[in-house]
């Protein structure tokens, strides 16, 4: 495993698995979540929801509602101002449903918004909202999972060599078809926006992961400019991508407040996340795969497809790791949509690579059986030197070695290839593995640091944590830098006033903010020195500020103890300044000529066991190696963090996790969280996380990529293949269920009497 | 808004007099109030009431009080030593938030989480409307019943409790403007058949007291096997309470009780009479599964309630007579 860990930090607190320095606002219920602002003469707004799937609003009745307690207005198609469309494929003010609330009087999916009851109290609001009675004209949605492509919406994503004529001269093949369900993002936070006009300026206290995009998305709606909207999410409950971009109940929650010009709640309901706020939308994938009789591939197509709704052309991206993940001369990549009467589809946790690996890790593992390899040897063999897509360099790749390092710590050599040979307690073992891989990128992002005349370091930062670390690799950096103390660093992130930073997604939040706080805490030491140099009453006076540095919160000369030196606030206050400050500034990977012509990724294995009872059909996970190869981890700590929660959810998303649509009404009918399942404590594997720890510094100076999604990436294809090695039953459409297990031709594993 | 009126019974004849709904650790009732499922006008806590102890009868026989929370009664050494297939049984329902509000009356009455009757938007329940239909006949129907269905409901009774208390035959103490009465808990659950909105043997008024437990069968041996997608916090697909005594080998007393499958706490007679007096051998408990499937009537998702039923009651057998 690579140490070569090159810290230029003298305390080592990059890369050191520090707690996060929000973590006691967390536990004692101090931080403050969207939801959890409460403003002078707020009031509450309600959505009402359509019952039905398809159709159009025939009537809507909303005179008893209106005459209720507490009824301050009733908003709704016949009545709602004019709305605008945010620019289609404005980068930087995307939204979720591109078709603003109430625009028109059909009916695209069930539970779509048709009214908005804005009450003194969330009670009356509520109670009023049941109150308001509509009338459908209504057609049958389509909501079945039975999927055949949209005519002309099927188009390739990436191909080379002859794909069809290695495919049918292949020795050894693969073809099969495999299906992901509909998941729901389920953060433990409410989607929830406060708005509050101020003459014609609003803010937001909003769940998301983009204040940026929120702020430029709003504007657009609204037909305001953009310096007329404030965003503010201090913390996130997680959104694991569905609050990248705002949805119509945001929009709502503004129109809302500015007819009743009173602030304004709105807290979207658990049961209404199942059909209001995104999902991972429905896939079917079919593989081909084609190899040698020694396992060496020849070809691989790819042909997926994704539903998404009515109003919106989301594609999920299930190609998104195929192209590059192994060697192969000849490959197609396919993608395409049909359209279900669903909300919009939108990202969720690896969006693309997940779905598509769960696929096509699983093919792999049927070749493997087909060609009775190994599974490891059979990725091993197959393993890429440079990314086949388009002839780049990787700039940092270990698939090998997290393989390797994964068997030789799971125990992989003990592994008995024929179904169901393993046993342990009264129960069959199956062992199943699988490569992992996603993106590494680095966008644009400005910071401002500044250092205080009350001692304390200070970096501000239009961007949020999504709960995973972020405030805390902040002041690892402003620590390396300044060599003060946590209790002396402040990070203030999630607010629009504050200099543009990224969108949470995509795991590019450290690699993104990195190089920006460094660059802006350099600044303002820089300027500090300066006038240490400058400023008379100090030891440190008339020196050349190139021989001075800040070392623990003290400026000294270079080669001379830190305990000689002046405390940096001494030095402000003698310059009677209040504080010295620069602004940092980095550019995205795609405008830097060291991330020019490289593929850029990381790289896992996942190694899976699961317990399986064949005598009641009762599968549990019970153990999971995980190898991540993921450039230089700043924290361990939160990273480990992140990976295990990532495996957690992949055990939901092979076993448990699935969006079920009444087929005559379109209604996500198991919308809650006792219905729709998700892991317990109880389900939680152990879990075992091992970073390799390369520097990957074409990305940034501190060689660090991104960490989170790549922790989901594999598990479930993983779980998959350890259930076939088990039970002999080879499951292609997730979630692996009770219903699968009972098909098994293993009927015991303990004795019978 | 649906307004009610919350008062606190200070006596049992009181609670009865009062004629409201009762409400005890509120975590079904409360529930479907915000589902607005539920809709009393009149909330009488009978929470202050002198029925929360557990005590042994100079008969031998256990008495549970009704508000007994769910926590307290599966941590009772008594239960614990004597009646273990109940203590499982309740170790193994909701999560231990849940349980410690939960009471020993409450459960008996918990209704069940067929999400068309949990949802109000769907008029067609013939629980909350009698006549009006079944939103579940042909809809998502994996988690509802096989056993004691009818053609106007196919709900799943949710308790896991009750299938223990099923398989110990428990008798259900009741007191009510009529003064107080026993029921028998084989008699105090119906079949939806025609009125699936009358869920029970209650008078209006009654108000359950305690539930005895028959004097323990000190050579039993007792299981609760609850099986399900994930290992906690979910509703049985199939569960099997069972009470066994065997001597030589061969089944002497036995009682079998199924969850997660019926419409009511299923006691399978035909299973434990497949079973009496037979060698307690894997054969037997196959012949005795198949016996109280043999009435099964899956619906178009729920046909591996049978085979997972069956699979229980082996399984939940084998360990009872291990």
């Amino acid at each position: 495993m690579a140490t070569q860990s090159t810290t230029n930090s003298p305390h080592g607190i990059i890369g050191r698995p520090v707690p996060r320095i929000d973590g006691p606002l967390k536990t004692t219920g101090t931080a403050q979540y969207a939801g959890d602002f409460h403003l002078p003469g707020m009031v509450f707004a309600v959505p009402v929801q359509a019952t039905v799937g398809s159709g159009t609003i025939r009537s809507l009745d909303v005179t008893a509602a209106q005459a209720m307690p507490g009824v301050l207005e009733v908003l709704h198609h016949g009545n709602v101002e004019r709305l605008y469309r945010a620019v289609p494929n404005d980068p930087n003010a995307t939204v979720s449903e591109t078709r603003p609330p109430f625009e028109d009087n059909r009916i695209y999916y069930w539970g779509q918004y048709v009214a908005l009851v804005v009450g003194e109290t969330l009670e009356q609001a509520t109670a009023a909202a049941a109150a308001v009675k509509a009338e459908y004209a209504s057609e049958t949605p389509m909501v079945s999972s039975e999927l055949e492509p949209d005519a002309g919406s099927r188009h390739t994503v990436s191909t080379r060599g002859k794909v069809d004529e290695a495919f049918a001269a292949a020795a050894v093949k693969v073809d099969a078809t495999y299906g992901t369900p509909v998941e729901t993002h389920n953060p433990i936070e409410l989607h929830a926006t406060v708005a509050s006009w101020d003459g014609d300026k609003v803010t937001f206290y909003e769940s998301t992961q983009g204040v940026v995009n929120h702020r430029n998305a709003m504007a657009q709606l609204l037909g305001i400019p953009r310096e007329n909207v404030t965003v503010i999410t201090r913390f996130l409950g997680s959104g694991f991508g569905g609050k990248l971009f705002p949805w119509p109940h945001c929009t709502l929650a503004a129109v809302a407040s500015r007819r009743v010009e009173r602030p304004v709640k709105l807290v979207v309901t658990r049961t209404m996340m199942f059909s209001n706020v995104g999902h991972r939308p429905l896939t079917e994938q079919r593989f081909r795969i084609g190899a040698t009789t020694d396992g060496k591939l020849t070809a691989l197509q790819q042909d997926a497809l994704n539903h998404t709704s009515m109003v919106d052309n989301f594609d999920e991206g299930c190609g998104e790791a195929t192209p590059y993940l192994y060697s192969v001369p000849n490959l197609k990549v396919t993608s395409a949509l049909v359209q279900r009467n669903v909300g919009s589809p939108m990202a969720m946790r690896g969006p693309g690579a997940v779905p598509g690996l769960f696929a096509m890790e699983s093919a792999m593992d049927e070749l493997a059986v087909a060609l009775k390899m190994d599974p490891v040897e059979l990725r091993l063999k197959n393993d890429a030197t440079i990314d086949e897509s388009n002839g780049q360099k990787f700039s940092s790749r270990h698939l090998r070695e997290c393989l390797e390092t994964g068997s030789a710590k799971f125990g992989w050599s003990k592994r008995t290839p024929e179904v169901g040979s393993m046993r342990r307690d009264g129960k069959v073992l199956g062992w199943g593995v699988a490569a992992a891989s996603w993106g590494a990128y680095r966008f644009g992002c400005s910071t401002t640091v500044e250092l205080g005349a009350d001692g304390k370091a200070r970096a501000r930062c239009a961007t949020q944590d999504v709960g995973t670390g972020l405030y805390t690799i902040f002041a690892q950096v402003l620590a390396e830098k300044t060599g003060l103390s946590f209790d002396r660093i402040e990070v203030i992130l999630g607010d629009t006033t504050m200099p543009e930073g990224p969108l949470s997604g995509g795991s590019w939040s450290t690699a993104t903010v990195l190089p920006a706080v460094a660059s802006a805490a350099d600044g303002a030491i820089a300027f500090l020195l300066q006038i240490a140099a400058s400023t008379k009453g100090t030891p440190l006076a008339g020196a050349d500020a190139k021989t001075l540095r800040l070392t623990e919160g003290r400026v000294h000369r270079v080669g001379e103890p830190t305990t000689q030196g002046v405390p940096f606030e001494q030095v402000l206050t003698l310059a009677r300044l209040n504080r010295v400050s620069a602004d940092g500034r980095s550019g995205s990977a795609f405008e830097d000529p060291k991330a020019k012509g490289l593929s850029m990724h990381s790289f896992g294995a996942q190694f899976v066991e699961v317990e399986w009872e064949p005598e009641i059909a009762r599968l549990r996970v019970s153990r999971v190696v995980t190898v991540i190869d993921a450039g230089r981890i700043i924290n361990p700590r939160a990273g480990a963090n992140q990976i295990k929660g990532a495996v957690v959810m992949g055990v939901g998303m092979a076993l448990l996790e699935e969006t079920v649509y009444d087929p005559r009404n379109g209604q996500p009918i198991n919308g809650n969280l006792a219905d729709y399942l998700m892991p317990t404590c109880a389900d939680s594997p152990e879990i075992d996380v091992t970073f390799l720890d390369y520097p990957d510094y074409a990305l940034n100076s501190y060689g660090a990529r991104g960490i989170g999604e790549i922790g989901l990436a594999g598990v479930a294809p993983a779980i998959a293949s350890a259930v076939y090695h088990a039970t002999g039953v080879r499951v292609r459409k997730l979630p692996i269920r009770i219903e699968d297990m009972l098909q098994s031709e293993i009927r015991q594993a303990g004795g019978e009497r | 808004m649906q307004n009610f009126s919350y008062s606190k019974a200070e006596s049992v004849e009181q609670a009865a007099a009062m004629g409201g709904r009762f409400i005890g650790g509120g975590t079904t009732l409360v529930d479907l109030m915000k589902q607005g499922v539920e809709a009393p006008t009149q909330l009488v806590d009978v929470t202050g009431l002198p029925l929360a102890t557990v005590e042994t009868l100079p008969n031998g026989e256990l008495k549970v009080g009704a508000l007994v929370r769910n926590s307290d009664l599966a941590h009772h050494e008594t239960v614990k030593a004597q009646y273990a297939v109940l203590s499982q049984a309740l170790l193994s329902g909701a999560s231990p938030q849940l349980r410690n509000m939960a009471t020993t009356g409450g459960n008996l009455l918990q209704r069940t989480r067929c999400p068309y009757f949990r949802d109000t938007s769907y008029t067609n329940c013939n629980k909350r409307n009698p006549g009006a239909g079944c939103a579940a006949l042909g809809g998502h129907n994996r988690m509802m019943a096989i056993l004691g269905t009818s053609e106007d409901c196919i709900a799943t009774h949710p308790s896991d409790m009750a299938v223990a208390m099923t398989a110990l035959e428990a008798t259900i103490h009741v007191e009510g403007p009529k003064g107080k009465r026993e029921i028998a808990i084989a008699d105090f659950y119906r079949l939806p058949g025609t009125t699936p909105n009358v869920e029970n043997a209650l008078e209006p008024g009654e108000l359950i007291t305690h539930v005895t437990l028959p004097a323990p069968r000190k050579e039993s041996k007792q299981v609760y096997l609850k099986l399900r997608d994930r290992a906690s916090y979910e509703f049985a697909l199939a569960s099997a309470a069972v009470v066994a005594e065997t001597s030589g080998g061969h089944i002497r007393y036995v009682r079998v009780a199924l969850g997660g499958v019926g419409t009511r706490p299923w006691r399978a007679h035909e299973a434990e009479a497949a079973l009496m007096g037979k060698p307690a051998k894997t054969e037997h408990f196959r012949a005795a599964a198949e016996a109280a499937l043999k009435n099964a009537k899956p619906q178009s998702e729920n046909g591996f309630k049978v085979e997972l039923a069956r699979r229980c009651i082996v399984r939940a057998m084998t360990m009872a007579t291990a």
